[in-house]
């Protein structure tokens, strides 16, 4: 005897009820919880800012952010002031951290003006410029922050990805590879951009040299280290006349 | 055991002990491989996990005589990667820094054999009330075995359990560390988790030689 549930019919009326169902629980689901979501994800903007400059909580080797509930009076503490430079206009907006990075590099593209957000931060005494960065790894994307002096000289960076591989481009997120950063220079000794170079195979795999606009590579990740140059280069390139201008005045 | 009859008592039990989905049969061990380098990754994963396939056993069994038996896998996986969306979105909402930890692992919870196989091979063809005991259980032995695991690893690998630092502070060399202690990094490795687990696995079969099978 056939049973009723083997019917075609029963199938795919069974088929379309439990998609609307289930479509319908999720949407819920996801209506509801998006506005806790979107806050974690500004906080976490912050903390990338944050632990950029040097302001984070590390322990030894690895990286740890300030803590989610000290975040927001901390990223008022240091970061002075937020601009935004859109073409040859400045204007300060203390919301710039929330500004898309990769929406706008995709406005560029479509020959739009970009706006290039620029936080400044102060930390004992010194002055930091804070760069959003954003690009493509090996799987998907990859972002970060850069901290530099007025010299563009890197004082601290932070990567993130979405989806590099474990244990080889995911740690462009280690401290190893981040703190190799440090010190380096983004122009070279003419004083023209050059960007930061990750290298393989260099004669300086301790990164003693500051000056010659390199970083040892990850072994095994070579489009990840590829991607995170490009990166630095075509995203920072476009804040060079910011700092000449600073230099100026 | 009071609230459970012997029987429903069995279907937790078992699991935890001599029907362990990991280390008897050998499900599940990509994540409890991957995620287990730090203790409280591991047991939120293991509650993930269990809530999971506790709820999901759950809803197919109240299902089992009206889902049609010709997309009875693509109706499981349906249920499978709603819950799973549903655990991602509240992990991302009040525990954001660990969903990034766990980060793929979440969604591949949907590929976690033992939840298709409980759905499969129990809910199907049992009542809601003992599927929902038997996903509790099952959920709980692999959830014991990630939580041995990452036990071991978080505290020989960085010296800490749970965040805390249990055998002293390294830098300052305190405690364990005044006397030459050293962390051993590659317990944060996935090898070592496998070599954990395979050392759990060697003497459970040594004190119940029944579960040694035959050549």
């Amino acid at each position: 005897m056939e049973n009723r549930t083997d019917k075609n019919s029963y199938t795919i009326i069974f088929a379309i009820i439990m998609v609307f169902v289930v479509g319908a629980v999720l949407a819920y689901a996801a209506q509801s919880l998006k506005p806790k979501i979107d806050e974690n994800k500004r906080l976490e903007k912050q903390q990338n800012i944050l632990y950029a400059m040097g302001v984070n909580q590390n322990v030894e080797g690895s990286a740890v952010f300030i803590s989610t509930d000290k975040v927001a009076s901390e990223f008022e503490k240091y970061i002075k002031n937020q601009i935004v430079i859109e073409g040859d206009k400045v204007t300060e907006d203390h919301e710039a951290y929330l500004i898309d990075v990769k929406k706008e590099q995709a406005k560029a593209r479509a020959g739009g003006v970009r706006k290039l957000p620029l936080f400044i931060g102060e930390k004992d005494g010194k002055t930091f410029y804070v760069i959003p960065v954003y690009g493509k790894g090996l799987w998907d994307a990859i972002w970060g922050y850069v901290a530099l002096d007025e010299n563009m000289v890197v004082q601290g960076v932070y990567f993130d990805h979405k989806g590099e591989t474990p244990g080889l481009g995911a740690n462009i997120k280690e401290r190893f590879f981040m703190d190799d950063f440090t010190g380096e220079h983004l122009l070279d000794g003419s004083g023209d951009f050059k960007g930061i170079t990750v290298a393989k195979g260099n004669a300086d795999p301790k990164n003693e040299d500051k000056t010659d606009n390199e970083v040892d590579a990850i072994a095994g990740a070579t489009i990840t280290g590829n991607g995170v140059t490009a990166m630095l280069k075509s995203d920072l390139k476009l804040y060079e006349s910011y700092f000449k201008n600073l230099k100026n005045n | 055991m009071g609230l459970l009859s012997k029987k429903d008592g069995k279907l937790i039990l078992d699991p935890l002990t001599d029907n362990n989905p990991i280390t008897i049969q050998v499900l599940g061990i990509c994540s409890a491989l991957a995620i287990t380098a730090q203790l409280k990754a591991s047991i939120v994963m293991a509650i993930s996990v269990t809530a999971v396939v506790a709820i999901g056993n759950l809803i197919i069994s109240l299902m089992r005589n009206i889902i049609p038996s010709k997309i009875r896998i693509i109706v499981q996986l349906v249920v499978v990667a709603a819950l799973v969306i549903v655990v991602d979105l509240v992990l991302k909402a009040f525990s954001y820094e660990l969903s990034k930890t766990l980060s793929v692992f979440v969604g591949l919870i949907i590929t976690n054999c033992i939840i298709m196989g409980r759905f499969e091979a129990f809910a199907l063809a049992n009542g809601p009330w003992r599927s929902f005991l038997d996903g509790i259980g099952n959920g709980a032995g692999y959830g014991l075995i990630l939580i041995i695991v990452g036990f071991f690893r978080e505290l020989l690998g960085s010296g800490t359990l749970l965040g805390f630092k249990v055998l002293g502070d390294p830098i300052e060399k305190t405690g364990l560390y005044a006397i030459g202690y050293e962390n051993n990094g590659f317990m944060l490795l996935s090898p070592m988790a496998l070599i954990v687990l395979g050392i759990i696995i060697w003497i459970q079969r040594s004190r119940n030689k029944a579960l040694i099978e035959d050549h």
